[in-house]
């Protein structure tokens, strides 16, 4: 196994090295990842719910989804009117 | 301008640039492996030169495009902060598989390709050459089960208490995984990456002749690229068809907008350009039947009956619906700890309705209208460049077959023109594609006026212009590689 990995590690490394046209390649890679994880991500595309548990997402974009629709501060929800079945007779704004 | 509206263009221009790069690796990576077979059955060595010289094309398009995708991904989380939440683990899987697969296959093949010329026998670096290619094949395959569902979101339940979309079970997934609509959009991509790879190849060998070098690596390239473009254009023909028929089925409005269709109905018109119409074609080519039904945007405001006699309610109903589901919502959320009777009732009203969810957060009915001339003057433009492109290709076969490919100064530079327009034609199928199904993130389920962040218009435009720069920089310098490679051509001896 040890001499297994030791070749793939001299494969990479030799072919690195051995480089002539790749070598500017390479180089405008890690340039292009430096440049996305470690200044994009960290700086300027935080995710919004980072560090935020599992539930407290739910409840953030739950409030979110349902910011305009809130219909439990007067009476029992059977007697709202979001309780009326629906279907082709409904009335229709 | 707002929120949305910068949000929207980052993505749409963060998709764009990497549609740029995805599809000349699709389509090289076919056009290498061809001729490093030629070289490992023909053991001829002027195959290995042309392939050398096709991979080194290659691998620089593919060091500039290579992680352009992730951007987005880091957009889902910051711009658009409630779809990423709310699509959950539907999204999170197929984009994690795609990501390992991408990294372990790519990292493995793409290095045994690129290093291994003198290193391994020639059967082995010809297998790595194809699984390569094969492997960004299959990454695409995944990335479009992600794009599929958003398009026809099957296989999943909304689950009210995590405020997801969930996937039951691993028939589900399965469900997911194929997706019809995911299929056709696989196969309608991956073969225009074919056509784009061929017409590539042609115009860069177009080149060689036009300057009178390369002469015999130019010609059997061109040959190459124009079968590949041309197995490729067909495809591209067949799994449009299939994207026509489930856009008229999932879709309606989509269809109905780059049609511009109005008022629909059994034998409905296809459009070619305004006021010019073959009756009933639209028909055909929507449900393969003359007398099939095809939905016009206002039959889709107003309701009507599908092909299969279903009764698809208007707009406005849907709305209302999807009101009552996201007022159920609301209620199940606040009672379903101290009221669990009363939140039972609104579950179940919730349940009731919940396909229709999205359309409770539309202000009025003609918000499920995409922007029309966009739409249709795109699928027009993408159908009249496929066709400049087949022609092209038929040409270049033609001639190469033929071998009158010398002093045909007229063809070699209508090729070197085409290398835009054709770049140009798959993006005008993303617009389609993407542009036509607005107002949903997700259809009918999530309109982007809510998938967005609670950001402010500024902080979304500063990354946006932030990363014009850095990319437009990126591709100048790609463009910059290439031209370069290319001038240094392939180095064979001719005879």
């Amino acid at each position: 196994m040890a001499a297994f990995l030791r070749k793939v590690w001299l494969f990479y490394r030799d072919g690195f090295k051995n480089q002539t046209w790749g070598r500017p390649l390479i180089w405008l890679v890690v340039l292009k990842f430096f440049i996305l994880f470690a200044i994009l991500r960290v700086f300027f595309f935080r995710p919004v719910l980072g560090g935020k548990t599992d539930a407290e997402k739910s409840e953030a974009v739950g409030e979110n989804l349902t910011r305009n629709h809130r219909h439990t501060e007067t009476l029992n929800p059977t007697e709202q009117p979001w309780t009326q079945s629906s279907g082709p007779d409904s009335s229709l704004p | 301008m707002d929120t949305i509206f910068w949000s929207r263009l980052q993505f749409a221009v963060t998709a764009a640039y990497h549609w740029l790069f995805v599809p000349l690796t699709l389509g090289l990576a076919l056009v290498m492996a061809i001729m490093e077979t030629l070289y490992v059955v023909k053991k001829d060595d002027f195959w290995k030169k042309a392939a050398q010289f096709w991979i080194k094309v290659f691998a620089i398009n593919f060091a500039v495009g290579i992680a352009t995708g992730i951007i987005l991904e880091f957009e889902f989380g910051t711009n658009w902060s409630n779809y990423s939440w709310f699509v959950g683990d539907m999204f999170g899987a197929p984009l994690a598989i795609e990501g390992i697969l991408a990294f372990f296959m790519e990292a493995t093949f793409f290095a045994v390709m690129f290093f291994g010329w003198n290193k391994v026998s020639p059967r082995f670096h010809l297998a790595s050459t194809w699984l390569t290619g094969i492997g960004a094949t299959i990454s695409a395959y995944w990335i479009l089960v992600a794009n599929g569902w958003m398009q026809n979101p099957v296989g999943t339940a909304f689950n009210p208490d995590t405020v997801r979309s969930e996937m039951a079970s691993a028939q589900a997934f399965w469900e997911v995984v194929s997706n019809p609509v995911a299929v056709s959009k696989f196969f309608h991509s991956v073969t225009s990456g074919w056509v784009t790879g061929g017409v590539f190849v042609v115009a860069v060998s177009g080149w060689y002749l036009l300057k009178g070098r390369e002469k015999e690596f130019a010609r059997k390239s061109m040959l190459i690229g124009a079968i590949v473009g041309l197995v490729g254009t067909g495809a591209v023909m067949l799994s449009g068809d299939s994207s026509g028929v489930h856009a008229a089925k999932y879709q309606p409005m989509k269809l109905a907008a780059a049609e511009g269709l109005e008022n629909g109905g059994p034998r409905a018109p296809f459009s070619i350009v305004p006021r010019v119409e073959v009756p009933g074609m639209l028909s055909i080519l929507a449900t393969h039947d003359l007398d099939g039904v095809v939905p016009g945007i206002n039959d889709i405001l107003n309701g009507y009956t599908d092909n299969e006699g279903n009764v698809i309610p208007s707009v406005a109903e849907k709305m209302e619906r999807g009101r009552k589901a996201l007022d159920a919502l609301a209620v199940y959320r606040e009672l379903r700890e101290s009221d669990p009777d009363s939140a039972a009732v609104a579950r179940a009203v919730l349940d009731e309705n919940v396909e229709y969810m999205g359309y409770g957060h539309l202000e009025q009915p003609e918000d499920v209208i995409p922007p029309v001339p966009v739409v249709f003057w795109a699928f027009r433009l993408m159908i009249g460049l496929g066709m400049l492109m087949a022609l092209l290709l038929l040409l270049a076969l033609w001639f190469s077959w033929k071998d009158r490919l010398e002093k045909k100064n007229w063809f070699y530079i209508a090729a070197l023109c085409c290398i835009p327009l054709v770049f140009l034609c798959g993006q005008c199928g993303w617009i389609v594609a993407e542009v036509g199904r607005q107002p949903w993130t997700i259809q009918g389920l999530l309109p982007v006026n809510v998938a967005i962040s609670s950001l402010s218009a500024g902080a979304v435009k500063t990354t946006f212009f932030l990363f014009l720069a850095i990319f437009a920089l990126f591709l100048v310098i790609e463009i910059r590689i290439m031209l370069g490679a290319i001038k240094k051509g392939p180095q064979i001896t001719e005879g």
